[in-house]
């Protein structure tokens, strides 16, 4: 809207399809038990699919079987 | 580093004018038709290499740009380039080649899958001796692709190599932490220990990322070689993580996988999606060189990988100089 107050720069974030969601770092995530845990990476990837071994973070486990 | 031993005609002529010749002085070999993958081209190749990294101890750092130097570079990798240009399969395409990158073998049968399920300690140590060739210049050679890159590409690959030299911290530099991991197992972290003891399939994994890094016309192929190298990290390094605990190797050995698990499973979304995709995408030319670049990363890693099993099945070392205690 003309004149209006402007607009807030937004996170940008990326889903890699059946991967895992990118953001830019540094990242702070609040796990289910309240508690925090941080990213200094410039990119962090975040588990989507819910089998990493290391989450909140990706480490592949969503990737697929050769045929 | 110090000058390595002799491997056959070619090395020790070359080694010989290294370290008693200066540049512009006395005789160098020629590569004749030397064996492309035989220990004597591969070490060469490797110290005409190294002048491009760190030197070498006693040897006049203008050898780099040497014009006969150069010219006997020239020849080797000639060889090299061809004989694996003959025998790596390609065809199917880039966008075929960087999707398989990112699947799962049903019935892994590498060193990693090896080491994690029933590796012992001896064995572990020599994987690290092999791979220290690399790993203590770790990422180094892709930054040679820096300076051949623009927008987005080469904006993701400098995040990536951010994160490989440390973002900012020297004790977080990946090479620094595979340095603790060898003093953790044991082994001499000294840059360039271990040149005699590896054999020539292990240098030419290292070769060829030297090759692809200092030719702009290959900068395609070195982008198939890094999207390949931190494809293939993660799941590999768990199986490390894993084999790092059950031997009890020590905390920075762990650590030095555990970072490759989460970094590298960053650095294979922004390699092939970023890098490469936004390379050949003003560079379609380039497809042909990116599958060439991941199939011959994969056919030399899978050569050394089969090196390292059969001799550890015979019971023997997979080092030229087994390690001492």
């Amino acid at each position: 809207m003309p004149g209006g107050p402007a607009e807030r720069p937004a996170t940008r974030v990326r889903r890699d399809p059946g991967g895992p969601l990118l953001i830019e770092g540094p990242v702070e995530v609040e796990l289910p038990d309240g508690s925090l845990v941080r990213s200094d990476r410039p990119v962090v990837a975040l588990c989507m699919c819910g089998r990493s071994g290391i989450p909140p973070w990706c480490d592949t486990s969503h990737r697929g079987r050769r045929a | 580093m110090r000058p390595p031993q002799p491997r056959g005609e070619i090395s020790a002529a070359l080694i010989g004018a290294l370290t008693t010749t200066s540049p512009g002085e006395g005789p160098l070999p020629a590569a004749g038709a030397a064996d492309p993958y035989g220990d004597d081209l591969q070490l060469a190749l490797y110290l005409c290499y190294e002048l491009h990294y760190r030197g070498v101890a006693g040897v006049s750092d203008d050898w780099e740009w040497d014009p006969r130097l150069l010219r006997l570079r020239g020849e080797l990798e000639k060889l090299f380039l061809t004989a694996l240009r003959a025998d790596v399969p390609t065809g199917a395409g880039a966008a075929a080649a960087l999707e398989e990158l990112v699947l799962e073998p049903r019935d892994g049968r590498g060193v990693s899958h090896f080491l994690c399920g029933s590796g012992e300690l001896w064995q572990l140590r020599e994987y690290a001796a092999h791979r220290s060739l690399y790993q203590l210049k770790e990422a180094d050679p892709h930054a040679w692709m820096i300076p051949r890159l623009t927008g987005r590409a080469k904006a993701a690959l400098v995040a990536v190599e951010y994160d490989e030299f440390g973002a900012g911290r020297a004790e977080r530099v990946h090479a620094r932490l595979f340095a603790d991991l060898m003093r953790d197992l044991g082994l001499d972290d000294t840059y360039g220990r271990y040149l005699d003891a590896a054999p020539a399939s292990t240098l030419a994994t290292v070769n060829l990322m030297s090759l692809f890094g200092l030719h702009r016309a290959l900068r395609g192929a070195l982008a198939g070689h890094f999207a390949t190298v931190e494809s293939l990290s993660p799941p590999a390094s768990r199986r490390l993580v894993r084999a790092m605990e059950r031997l009890d190797a020590g905390p920075a050995a762990v650590r030095f996988y555990a970072e490759h698990v989460e970094a590298d499973a960053v650095h294979e979304q922004l390699v092939r999606h970023d890098v490469v995709g936004d390379l050949l995408r003003r560079e379609p030319g380039l497809a042909g060189d990116v599958e060439f670049g991941i199939a011959a990363t994969r056919r030399l890693d899978e050569r050394f990988e089969a090196d390292l099993l059969a001799a550890w099945q015979a019971r023997r070392s997979s080092l030229l100089i087994p390690l001492t205690d």
